[in-house]
């Protein structure tokens, strides 16, 4: 047998489900897709002692809209979040993010919220929730708290979230009318983690660059902002020299490691001219605001 | 609290089994060990090589990354469902006229995998179709062959009303 032995409960409700955890004392685990669980089970990483599956559980697999943000459930696969109509219009860049996300099998089990409580550094729904304001709900037989994103990421599968604690669902903005994107990856293979990946977020007013957002992946301990980059062109026009600037600033902001994928300075290198293709997407994206 | 063995219920291949298994046992062990269907092959064992892929409920799964128990009273879908040496079904068929094999290893995953992407999924371009293969790795054909064989079935299905 590939696992340790534990226990295994499937859950039939949320109630159930941190019931079943707060009665592990801290070494129970959920499992949703099982799709970064089950590898480091198989090769006992992680050994719970109770495995609380969630999969049964009715009504997690939605995705809602009110006003300004969308929720994602707790199963809400990977394929689902590529192809779901509400996602497309409201946050575009994400349906775009998700066209690099895994391969066919995998997509069919593996589920938005797990990819953040997972906390891969190159994975693209954690980068999403960063670029996005995400607010992570988390319920617990204690009761329920929203974790602002900027509070829940804490290292390289690392997380803030307490072990009795079930993730829910997520909220995200969403882009308003008018606001560009841009998304570019680059990994050695379709459907593999990132070397790095860059998005961008803006709106044009009176021929500037107006709310940027740019948000980096696979060059920390987290997917991050860069509030450098940022500053180079809020207010700016999008000309040659300004991209050139933002670029230079990130490369100057992030502290990629190496590995035998890539070296730290391919990987910085790679970072600024996927941000660089993503700030001129989204600048191509985005509408001139037409005054009141 | 039990790590003991409990009773499952599957339908494989359309036929219902009753299973004992412990919590830990991985799909893929309990078809190949307790059922006796080893078609299913394990390579990586930690969801990189899709060898192991199967379907579950319809749609493909890593059977390496999914528990027996969690596929209690599920409908489950392995390669020796797919057709029979005197009978192949249509993707074995396929992989025979395309030399879609070599030494045969991925060759299940890659027959559930694309079984899914016929029943589910529309690819068209060649690039739409390696894409959607692109979770089964094969160290033999160099995938030519094998998106030969999808290219077939794929306007096989289209030109069917
Ligand atoms: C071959 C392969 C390629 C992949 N490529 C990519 C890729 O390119 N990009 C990418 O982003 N990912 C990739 N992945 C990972 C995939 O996206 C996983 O689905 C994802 O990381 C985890 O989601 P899951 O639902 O499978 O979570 P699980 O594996 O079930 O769980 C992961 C972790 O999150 C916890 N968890 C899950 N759900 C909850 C919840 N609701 N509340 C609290 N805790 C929870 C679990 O306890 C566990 O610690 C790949 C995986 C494989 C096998
Ligand atoms: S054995 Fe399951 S993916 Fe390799
Ligand atoms: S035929 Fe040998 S690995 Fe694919």
């Amino acid at each position: 047998m590939k696992p340790a032995a534990f226990d295994y409960v499937r859950a039939e409700s949320v109630a159930h489900a941190v019931d079943t955890l707060a009665g592990a004392g801290g070494d129970g685990k959920i499992i949703a897709g099982g799709q970064s669980l089950m590898p480091m089970m198989n090769f006992r990483l992680v050994k719970p002692s109770v495995l609380v599956d969630i999969n049964a559980i009715a009504g997690l697999d939605r995705v809602e809209r009110d006003d300004s943000r969308l929720r994602i459930g707790a199963l809400v696969r990977h394929f689902m979040t590529a192809r779901d109509p509400i996602i497309a219009r409201h946050a575009p860049v994400v349906s775009e993010a998700m066209k690099h996300v895994a391969h066919l099998t995998v997509r069919n089990r593996g589920t938005f919220c797990g990819s953040v409580c997972h906390a891969d550094p190159a994975a693209e729904m954690p980068m999403m929730t960063v670029l996005l304001d995400g607010r992570i709900h988390a319920v617990s037989s204690r009761g329920t708290r929203t974790i602002p994103v900027l509070d829940f990421f804490a290292g390289s599968l690392v997380t803030t979230l307490e072990p009795d604690e079930l993730v829910a669902a997520i909220d995200l903005a969403t882009i308003p009318e008018g606001m560009g994107y841009g998304f570019h990856e680059f990994a050695r293979r379709h459907g593999d983690y990132a070397l790095a990946a860059a998005a961008a977020l803006m709106r044009r007013e009176d021929g500037r660059v107006k709310d940027i957002r740019i948000a980096v992946m696979g060059v920390g301990e987290m997917p991050s902002r860069i509030a450098a980059a940022e500053d180079q062109l809020e207010g700016t026009e999008l000309t040659d020299k300004a991209v050139g600037r933002a670029v230079a600033a990130l490369r100057a902001a992030i502290s990629p490691g190496s590995d035998l994928n890539a070296s730290a300075d391919y990987r910085r290198h790679l970072a600024g001219a996927l941000a660089g293709r993503a700030i001129r997407d989204a600048w191509s994206r985005a509408k001139e605001a037409v005054p009141a | 609290m039990t790590t003991a063995k409990r009773e499952i219920s599957v339908i494989v291949n359309g036929l219902r089994h009753s299973v004992l298994v412990e919590p830990r046992m991985l799909l893929s062990d309990m078809l190949r060990q307790e059922l006796g269907l080893t078609g299913t092959h394990v390579g990586c064992e930690h969801g990189v090589c899709g060898a192991c892929t199967i379907l579950l409920n319809g749609r493909s799964a890593r059977s390496c990354l999914t528990l027996a128990v969690q596929a209690d009273n599920a409908e489950i879908e392995t390669v020796e469902g797919q057709g029979t040496i005197e009978d192949l079904g249509r993707a074995q068929r396929a992989f025979r006229d395309h030399h879609g094999l070599q030494c045969g290893f991925c060759t299940p995953g890659f027959i559930m995998t694309i079984t899914d992407i016929l029943r589910n999924h529309a690819p068209s371009s060649d690039d739409e179709i390696r894409e959607a293969l692109s979770g089964n790795i094969c160290r033999c054909t160099g995938y030519e062959h094998i998106v030969d064989a999808v290219r077939e079935l794929v306007r096989e299905k289209e030109a069917r009303p």
